[in-house]
């Protein structure tokens, strides 16, 4: 392995309205080494790779590739000094040709040679194992092959840094093993490939160095040997270690009554998107949580349960009685509330106020011919502003100016304020910042306390191990066990997730 | 920066942040413009038409009468744009089809009636409902067939003259009865131009069931955002229908005062091109087009803006068939200043400015 | 995904629809429609439809037509709209006929300044839907306003151009051997197709190629799929839709000159509606209003299936002008609803 460094970042900053997403960051890549990108969601991660691709432009600072100083206004320029990317979120044409997807915007000429293209895909796709035709339309592959077309594609393209942002959520086992060959093999080529990933395992199985980022600034690079797991996962975490105690204390052991009627139960439940009928109940004061890799099922679950998805089957009860839920106005009647997973899509409404924004669900719970006053629409807000402390200039301004971490509190804000019985976290505490992220914990605890109960799902375990009492664990879009009280530690999760035991 | 300096700014910058800048502005120089070349610009005086009624005249009377079926038109088309992220391109072939249909109601089937076979007011019910059904099947393609609004209207703006004439059997109805006309000219004893009125009478129902209704909030989340509007209870699609009814009623009004305007009807003329007259209204009024907030105020000054610059033009001896010309004009300047890539490249250029001076 | 391991196994008519191109999908859905209204009407309207005559006829009248709608289907595969060709029609009749007529000029020019207007709209147009991010509905609007309103300040009265050369070019007629028919009085009579239909018929081909072939065409289709990945793929997205717009622009200054040779005259009213015509005519081609879907050959067979249902309409007794709207209406509805049931249906395997 050489040492040289290949791509140099130095003195990276980046602002959003409201958001300082890179404060001052360095980043440095040698020949021939793969490179882990690790922080939790909204450390900065993202960003700094946009900022390299140049999707976004950077505020500050230096990118050198070889030595010598680079420009990256767009994607085009980066292509051209040889960076290439695969995104999380899969950026291929889903009306063009595989083979198009492979070679379109990085072949020079004017004419499409489609021969010529469909071989040469051909071929690689053959090398590569991946189980599609050059001549398929993209769309009607499954989302991991398009994943690996869109890897096929960067490796292609003879790339000194090869970048990939998350790209294995979506792969089976083997097609990370497959995978990870290739990154091997590019390695021995002396390409320098940043993999940024959630997967601990996946780091230590092929990373050489890993650089941690946390809430927009660099924490340290370090080579893999001198990392191990516990501090690396402190590392992202900085200080919330200290914070977790506290957490700790104010759990109480939670006991169900006997004979109580559970507050929900549902029998059979099964949505049009792709999950297996599943039973599920909840008590009073209950906190409880479904887990699961992403992609497991755990957000289409509570979405049957709050009607979001089309309910296809299924019976469920609310304090015994059979009621029917077929879209989220008949939850929301029954006193459930549900934060969804993606808070920028399904949850702010971006160009309306805070106030606004606040209220909106209870507005709708009141009707269309009752609308709040100016009086009572900004007693809520102030109340809830002052209650959950969240930062903004006023109640007037547009909620997506606010950073996430505030703008999370809003939406809890909008489903305090309907009082329901039964609340739905799902990833409340996705992308938003260590503080927040503690506040909305011991606020769910608090809720818990005082009779409400609580569905929290989070993609860091152990933010669920803190705060569930019950976790019900999923794999493959099916239910596969349930955990409580001694089993509530992270090998028995981990185990079950992973389907080693029964 | 000193600190009044940056406080000044701030005040400027605020005036133009306003939504209701760019309209009122607008027409604050357009007024000026016309005071400067014709200082009775402003005069109103009170006379007597031919029958003996009392009517005011005057230009600001003639731009406020003729602009009113635009104004009422831009109340539907600001609350389409809102919900639907798209504009409704038929309303002008739906007038048509209102107008068409309510002179089919109070003439029955005899085209030239000595009396009406109808009340005015059943008639205009009957139009009301039939451009609420038009504007239910328009909603319908949006909201449930996922059609860009712009192409679902397409086929209304296809068939609708068509189906206008169909309705009377191609046939020109008149109707000479002088009841009917009160609605496009003057009711005896009032001064006012009735279309003001009615329009006024719209301003307020509209004003009321904003104040008193959740219908901006909803339409705006709608519009904003569809998916989260759903998971707080809403129905998004239902929404999208709502608006493209409200408009049918719009439609009708227009139509009753189109119609009544003539007493007579002529298929391929009648409220010609006024689809894009109430784009524009809303578009002028700074609305996004993209849908999401809205002012309603903003629309309907847009669109008597546009009677300002119409009646303007055609002070200075512009053919009528020209007028598209001129107005294309100013919609390119208005829609360049306020697109966000020109708007950022100012702001950019009057800081690297400061910066200067500052240095 | 269960879906995945069908397509691998191999596979019954179910399965070729679900594995065709969206594109070819709805390609050959109008094209079938097309057939079975035009054997339709062979069968049962009679002598007219017999006569290839008739058909030709149908070429003849909307030779003009077809290359706007080339057009509008380059814009709509990049996901944006042009209202504004057919006033640009009508703007560059009325200036070639100015030009012809009172200055004497030479036909050659005339096309020149055709090809100049086109290309003049569609560089404005294009320059601030591309780069300065309006939306194009709004821009394009601005532009038939334009255009329209600049016609009648160069000319409002219609009338026909006597330039001898131009009006032997107007009436130069290509002969269709041996598909002629015999009237009643026992005269033979060829069958043939206008000027314009040649060039129609070369711009069809050219942009279909162009399409196919070239990579601009594919990074059409990329940009009108998903511009965001499209931009992530390396593709230029703002010069790629510039470039549509001005391909458009061009098309719509051949098509209007095409239009001019066929009526022969300048006015106001040549080529008013059209544009929703061209896009009418490109949905029913198969071309997706969300983009990156769409074919130049449905785009062509979408012009002679709405042309063809007008004439149908009309030959069927139902003369008034109101069916044919009613009808032109109703087809379009069908095709639209025909395109969101079969795309989201697709999207459900």
């Amino acid at each position: 392995m050489s040492n040289s460094a290949l791509l140099e970042m130095r003195n990276i900053h980046k602002s959003f309205p409201g958001v300082r997403a890179l404060q001052g960051v360095d980043f440095t890549l040698r020949h021939g080494e793969i490179h882990a990108l690790m922080g939790e969601n909204g450390a900065g991660k993202s960003t700094l790779i946009k900022v390299l691709t140049g999707v976004y432009g950077k505020d500050e600072g230096q990118i050198s590739l070889e030595g010598s100083a680079v420009a990256i206004h767009s994607p085009q320029d980066a292509q051209k000094v040889g960076i290439s990317t695969v995104y999380q979120e899969i950026s291929l044409c889903p009306n063009l040709s595989v083979a198009e997807n492979i070679y379109i915007g990085r072949t020079a000429g004017i004419c499409q040679n489609w021969k010529k293209m469909n071989d040469g895909a051909e071929k690689i796709l053959r090398s590569l194992e991946i189980p599609a035709k050059a001549t398929q339309q993209l769309e009607s592959c499954s989302i991991a092959v398009q994943q690996m077309i869109a890897i096929a594609r960067a490796v292609d393209m003879d790339c000194k840094v090869l970048i990939l942002d998350e790209p294995t959520s979506s792969l089976d086992e083997q097609e990370v093993a497959k995978l990870f060959k290739l990154m091997r093999d590019l390695k021995k080529k002396g390409v320098g490939i940043i993999f940024v990933t959630h997967f601990l395992d996946q780091v230590y199985e092929v990373c050489d160095r890993i650089t941690v980022m946390r809430d927009g600034k660099l924490v340290g690079e370090y080579a893999i040997k001198d990392l191990p797991r516990v501090q690396l996962v402190s590392k992202m975490l900085g200080k919330e270690l200290d914070d977790m105690a506290d957490i700790q204390d104010e759990q109480q052991a939670y006991k169900r009554e006997e004979g109580a009627v559970p507050v929900l139960e549902a029998e059979g439940l099964v949505s049009d998107a792709g999950i297996k009928p599943f039973d599920f109940h909840i008590d009073k004061g209950e906190v409880n949580g479904f887990t699961g890799l992403l992609g497991s099922g755990r957000s289409e679950c509570v979405r049957a349960i709050f009607g979001a998805d089309r309910v296809t089957g299924g019976t469920v009860k609310k304090n015994g009685k059979p009621i029917k839920i077929a879209k989220p106005l008949d939850a929301m009647k029954n006193g459930i509330a549900y934060l969804p997973e993606d808070r920028k899509i399904d949850g702010i409404v971006g160009d309306l106020s805070v106030r606004d924004n606040l209220i909106l669900a209870q507005q709708v719970l009141k009707g269309f011919f009752k609308p709040f006053s100016k009086a009572e629409a900004n007693k809520f807000a102030d109340e809830y502003i002052k209650l959950l402390s969240i930062k903004t200039a006023s109640a007037d301004t547009p909620i997506k100016s606010l950073s996430g971490g505030n703008q999370q509190k809003v939406i809890l804000a909008r489903w305090l304020l309907t009082h329901p019985e039964y609340l739905i976290l799902d990833e409340p505490t996705r992308g938003i910042d260590v503080g927040t992220k503690v506040d909305i914990q011991k606020l769910v605890l608090k809720l818990a306390s005082e009779g409400m109960s609580v569905t929290f799902i989070s993609s860091e375990l152990d933010e669920m191990l803190r705060t569930c009492s019950r976790l019900v664990v999923m794999r493959d879009r099916k239910v596969v066990g349930e955990l409580k009280g001694s089993d509530l530690n992270q090998n028995k999760v981990m185990n079950t997730i992973a389907g080693g035991e029964k | 920066m000193g600190a009044t300096k940056t406080n000044n700014g701030n005040i400027f910058s605020k005036l133009i942040k306003q939504q209701l800048f760019i309209p009122l502005a607008a027409l604050l120089i357009l007024i000026i413009f016309n005071l400067i070349m014709d200082p009775s610009f402003l005069k109103i005086t009170l006379g007597y038409n031919n029958i003996g009624n009392p009517v005011l005249s005057g230009y600001i009377i003639r731009i406020l009468d003729n602009g009113s079926e635009v104004a009422i038109l831009a109340i539907g088309m600001t609350l389409v744009t809102a919900a639907s992220g798209g504009q409704d391109i038929s309303v002008g072939a739906a007038v048509a089809i209102a107008g068409s249909v309510l002179l089919r109601v109070l003439c029955g089937s005899n085209t030239h009636p000595e009396t009406l076979q109808a009340p005015i007011i059943v008639g205009f019910l009957v139009s009301c409902l039939v451009a609420m059904l038009f504007g239910a099947f328009n909603g319908v393609l949006v909201a449930y067939f996922k059609i860009q609004p712009m192409v679902a209207t397409l086929i209304l703006y296809t068939a609708g003259r068509s189906i206008a004439a169909w309705v009377n059997n191609n046939e020109l109805p008149i109707i000479s009865e002088a009841s009917f006309g009160y609605f496009g000219g003057y009711i005896p004893g009032i001064p006012v131009p009735t279309p003001l009125i009615i329009a006024v009478a719209c301003m307020v129902a509209i004003g009321l069931v904003l104040k008193f209704t959740n219908l901006r909030l909803y339409t705006q989340a709608v519009g904003i955002n569809e998916s989260s509007s759903k998971l707080n209870g809403l129905n998004p699609q239902l929404i999208k229908l709502l608006s493209f009814v409200i408009l049918g009623i719009c439609v009708a009004v227009v139509g009753l005062i189109k119609v009544s305007r003539n007493s007579t009807i002529n298929y391929s003329v009648i409220a010609k091109d006024i689809e894009m007259d109430a784009i524009l209204a809303v578009a002028l009024g700074g609305n996004a087009l993209g849908g999401g907030k809205f002012s309603m105020a903003a629309s309907i000054i847009g669109a008597y803006v546009i009677q300002l610059l119409t009646t303007t033009l055609f002070k200075f001896k512009v053919p009528s068939d020209a007028l598209p010309a001129y107005k294309a004009v100013v919609v390119i300047i208005l829609v360049v200043i306020s697109a966000p890539v020109v708007r950022e490249w100012f702001s950019s250029m009057i800081k690297k400015f400061q910066t200067k001076e500052v240095a | 995904m269960s879906s995945k391991q069908t397509t691998s196994k191999p596979d019954g008519m179910k399965n070729g629809l679900r594995n065709m191109t969206d594109t070819n999908l709805l390609l050959t859905i109008t094209i079938a429609i097309f057939f079975i209204m035009y054997i339709g009407a062979m069968i049962f309207l009679g002598s007219g439809f017999r006569r290839p005559q008739m058909f030709f006829s149908i070429l003849n009248d909307n030779a003009f037509l077809i290359v706007l709608s080339c057009g509008l289907s380059i814009v709509m595969i990049t996901r944006s709209i042009d209202i504004s060709v057919g006033g640009i029609t009508a703007l560059i009749t009325m200036c070639c006929a100015v030009y012809l007529d009172y200055k004497g000029g030479n036909v050659f020019v005339s096309l020149l300044l055709a090809l100049a207007i086109g290309l003049a709209f569609g560089l404005f147009q294009g320059f601030l839907i591309a780069y300065l991010d309006i939306q194009p509905f709004i821009v394009t609007l601005a532009g038939m306003f334009l255009a329209r309103g600049l016609t009648t300040i160069v000319n409002t009265n219609p009338f026909n151009v006597a330039n001898e050369k131009f009006v032997a070019l107007k009436n130069t007629r290509v002969i269709i051997p041996g598909l002629g028919y015999v009237t009643k009085a026992g005269k033979y009579v060829d069958a043939y197709i206008e000027i314009g239909v040649v060039v129609a018929l070369i711009v069809v081909v050219v942009l279909f190629c162009m399409l196919k072939w070239t990579k601009l065409g594919r990074q059409f289709y990329a940009v009108g799929g998903n511009d965001q990945s499209a931009l992530m793929l390396g593709i230029n997205v703002k010069r790629t839709k510039f470039l549509a717009h001005l391909l458009c622009g061009l098309l719509a200054g051949i098509g209007g000159f095409v239009c001019f040779l066929h009526v022969g005259s300048g006015a106001v009213s040549n080529g008013s509606g059209a544009e929703m015509n061209a896009i009418a005519s490109s949905i029913i081609g198969g071309t997706m209003l969300t983009g990156g879907v769409g074919n130049i050959a449905g785009t062509f067979f979408g012009v002679l299936s709405l042309s063809a249902i007008k004439k149908i309409v009309s030959s069927a007794g139902f003369d008034e002008a109101w069916y044919t709207g009613i009808t032109v209406a109703a087809m379009l509805c069908l095709f639209l609803i025909i395109q969101s049931v079969v795309i989201a249906r697709k999207k459900k395997h």
